[in-house]
């Protein structure tokens, strides 16, 4: 797990993506969440259909919530989502 | 200690009041929350609504939003259950109970406990139609509003 990323999408994100969960090799140059955002967006039209639009995306890092400008590592588990609407 | 739970069984509301007051003779009342599935939303029929949520971080944030609650209030009890998967209009898909002596911080606590639960538990809901459409449900700003009452942080 060393140097992968365990990223989890849901609800519209995970189906526009289309998986809802992978493990990837912690990206060169990403060390903030909207590191990862940006790398993210490039890696396919389902990516961008998600990541690339004005809808606003809410993240857990470690299963805690975590803002844009957070710190990602290589081991960390990294979800994004829509804002929650539970209750 | 609070009892958390999230599941995809229908709710027995009364089984959850009875287990949380069973032998306790220190308790002088339980605030409830029981939200359930409305049959419409934004003037189209519901056929149906589907829970998803995030496994392990979701039962965290609830007990974390239930300790918050103990923090606050005196409590003497409290239960979150979350309902997740599909369940259909009348169906219960969430339970908060909160026990104390007294009335005020039972009723207190359990409006914070539903606030909170609604913007900081990560779960999401879907809405399946009668015309054969279904959406994800968007966030609230009232429901945000209501959060932020209690003196939180803005909702993640």
């Amino acid at each position: 797990m060393a140097a992968t990323l365990h990223l989890l999408y849901f609800a519209w994100l995970r189906e526009r993506i289309g998986t809802g969960e992978e493990h990837v090799a912690m990206p060169a140059g990403v060390d903030t969440v909207a590191g990862l955002l940006a790398w993210l967006r490039g890696r396919g039209a389902g990516y961008e259909a998600a990541f690339g639009t004005a809808a606003p995306v809410r993240c857990a890092i470690n299963q805690e919530f975590a803002t844009h400008d957070a710190a990602v590592a290589a081991g960390d588990e990294v979800a994004f989502f829509p804002p929650v609407t539970g209750g | 200690m609070a009892t958390i739970r999230v599941q995809a069984a229908p709710l027995d509301v009364g089984a959850d009041i009875a287990a949380l007051i069973a032998d306790r003779h220190d308790i002088g009342g339980v605030g409830s929350f029981i939200g359930t599935v409305r049959n419409t939303a934004h003037g189209r029929r519901i056929t149906a609504m589907t829970l998803e949520h995030y496994p392990g971080m979701t039962e965290r944030a609830m007990a974390a939003i239930a300790a918050q609650a103990e923090q606050r209030w005196r409590l003497l009890g409290c239960t979150l259950v979350h309902r997740v998967g599909p369940m259909l209009p009348g169906e219960t898909i969430v339970l908060v109970l909160a026990a104390s002596a007294h009335r005020q911080d039972a009723l207190e606590a359990t409006a914070f406990l539903i606030d909170w639960l609604k913007t900081r538990a990560p779960f999401w809901k879907k809405e399946s139609f009668a015309d054969g459409g279904e959406a994800w449900v968007d966030a609230r700003e009232a429901d945000d509003l209501a959060a932020a009452r209690w003196g939180a942080l803005p909702a993640p």
